[in-house]
């Protein structure tokens, strides 16, 4: 910024400086033009449908609020979002304290550390609908490997996702073995930048490891935890490839979150115009989480 | 520890030996999730389905087969599938490189916030909600049915995870040389061409690998907008689920053939796929 200074300090080159920025605008247009094409009149497009009754296919006719209200109104919205919070919630906080732990261990030298860390970011690079499908053959609860398992440390075998007790915590086992490397590799990257000095004191004061861990690790770390916590929280609620694939929704309903919901609505009863107001609800619930976390980071930082 | 250590060292040395070996567990639980189940994967490809479905379950196939990879080549057009993903995964990160390097350049240049929001907001709004007003697009304007409307909605995924890996990019390169070159009478185009852009690669590298494997994985896209010819790997491979509940020998197979391209990849370039999520937490669908 100091250079930006004494450059305007004579007038022939301030006028320079500000063409260039003027002319960058043209490295942004064409993104600008595809973004404004395949996601901002999307957005717009998605709040007109959301005023009418539309059918694919079919009548269209402008309702204004109606499906709002209708929504608010609707059991099965009321539902499908009481278990995509409950999902979320346990898809939040497993792979955070996994993801935490992990990062602790890859963070320490040992042999191979380079082969183990890339095995356990496997699962998150792989194709999800590859994944889910194979998932399906070992929940069968005959044939199933899972249940083999179970039964060799003794446990009584499980429905796992073919019955309406158990579908979301075992889809959330998936989401949890899935997305875990992700949190893993943002706190192991804020481990990283930790300074050697405060622990070099610590050990002199005498403090011991959970000590170092609870006054210093944790507390330096809290930047990064929250970016992860943020990143967690968005992609957990966007979950629905594993969950369409493997239950569709089922048993009953019992797995149907707000993207299945929104998907059937739409692709399934060809009912656009509820299911964009189920969008631009589903929208502003995760931007004001968003909104929220960002709000939680500041403060984290200021602190 | 080190006056420990000094009153009794065969204690102490017992004791960091416990600790590693504590560790070393502790490590192969973390990954023995990956590892066991992309070895059962492969396991289930390999054997007949009498193997499959014996009780217990057979792990180290007694008679390993081909036959399931054979199955799925020979019929389900898996071949035709799989030109469509490279065809959808190519162009999709070919555009979005194309237009979301300069864009990348242009934000960290002029330090464009809200741009830069913009971008952020798409990444995390659900794929799914794109899909309506854009089918009904698609439809009015007799697209469905060709690949063309699959890429388009796949740049919604690959623009902003490279303008974004590329907007931390060019702000971490020092703007000395570039200004040199401007002072040196060159336009911004050539200082972004000759200067920026080769000191760069290695930010282009990560976001294609990123955009690419995002793409590659996308399901949903594909899924309502795809007609029966222009199905990618995803989409062929959970239809293939749907008509054959019981089939698991060619279903692990066919599942691997998919995923395999990405886990390769990721096995190859590991180091900048984890460079390029750890510096945005970029993540596509």
């Amino acid at each position: 910024m100091q250079q930006a200074e004494t450059i305007a300090a004579s007038p022939a080159r301030a006028q320079r400086t500000r063409n260039y920025a003027r002319n960058y605008g043209w490295f942004i247009v064409p993104a600008a033009v595809v973004v404004l094409a395949v996601i901002i009149f999307p957005w717009i497009f998605t709040i007109y449908i959301s005023a009418h009754d539309w059918h694919l296919g079919g009548e269209r006719r402008w309702v204004g609020f109606d499906n709002y209200t209708k929504l608010f109104s609707d059991s099965r919205f009321g539902w499908a979002m009481l278990r995509t919070l409950f999902y979320t919630l346990l898809a939040v906080v497993f792979p955070m304290l996994l993801g935490l732990a992990a990062a602790l261990a890859f963070n320490r030298k040992f042999p191979m550390r380079g082969l183990a860390r890339t095995i356990f970011i496997l699962p998150m690079m792989a194709t999800p609908v590859a994944v889910a499908l194979v998932w399906t053959m070992t929940f069968h609860p005959q044939l199933g490997v899972l249940n083999w398992l179970l039964a060799q440390i003794g446990l009584p075998p499980s429905m796992w996702v073919y019955s309406t007790n158990t579908v979301i915590p075992t889809l959330v086992m998936i989401e949890v073995w899935h997305w875990t490397p992700l949190v893993m590799l943002l706190i192991l990257g804020g481990l990283a930048s930790l300074p050697i000095d405060p622990y070099e004191a610590a050990k002199i004061d005498g403090a011991n490891g959970w000590q170092a861990f609870r006054h210093i690790t944790l507390p330096l770390l809290m930047p990064f935890i929250v970016v992860a916590l943020i990143i967690r929280c968005i992609d957990a609620l966007k979950a629905f490839d594993t969950i369409y694939v493997i239950t569709q929704g089922g048993p009953g309903s019992a797995s149907e979150t707000i993207n299945i919901f929104l998907y059937l609505q739409a692709f399934a009863f060809y009912n656009v115009g509820y299911a964009s107001a189920v969008v631009v609800v589903f929208f502003i619930i995760i931007l004001a989480l968003a909104a929220l976390l960002l709000w939680t980071r500041q403060r984290v930082k200021m602190s | 520890m080190i006056v420990e250590a000094k009153r009794s060292p065969a204690l102490y040395r017992l004791r960091r030996l416990i600790g590693n070996i504590g560790f070393g567990f502790s490590v192969l639980v973390l990954i023995s999730p990956a590892i066991l189940f992309f070895l059962w994967m492969f396991s289930l490809s390999l054997k007949n389905e009498m193997d499959n479905t014996d009780w217990p379950p057979i792990f180290i196939p007694q008679s390993p087969t081909l036959d399931n990879y054979r199955e799925v080549f020979a019929r389900n057009d898996f071949l035709r599938f799989a030109w469509n993903s490279i065809v959808v995964s190519f162009s999709a990160t070919g555009i979005a490189l194309l237009i979301g390097v300069p864009a990348g350049y242009g934000i960290a240049k002029t330090n464009a916030m809200r741009a830069a929001a913009l971008i952020l907001i798409a990444r995390i709004t659900p794929g799914l909600s794109y899909l309506i007003p854009l089918f009904l697009l698609f439809q009015w304007l007799g697209m469905t049915g060709t690949l063309t409307p699959i890429i388009i909605t796949h740049l919604v995924i690959t623009v902003p995870i490279v303008v974004w890996v590329m907007i931390s990019f060019f702000e971490g390169l020092p703007p000395e040389l570039e200004e040199a070159a401007l002072v040196d009478g060159a336009t911004i185009w050539q200082a972004f061409r000759y200067v920026a852009l080769p000191l760069a690669r290695p930010g282009i590298t990560v976001a294609t690998i990123l955009s690419f494997i995002f793409s590659w994985n996308n399901f949903i896209f594909a899924m309502v907008l795809a007609g029966r010819e222009t199905r990618t790997l995803p989409v062929a491979v959970n239809n293939m689920l749907t008509f054959e509940q019981i089939a698991w020998g060619p279903l692990s197979a066919a599942a691997l053939l998919v995923t395999a391209p990405v886990l390769i990849l990721t096995l190859v370039a590991q180091k900048q796929i984890v460079a390029g999520l750890t510096a945005g937490g970029v993540k596509g669908g």
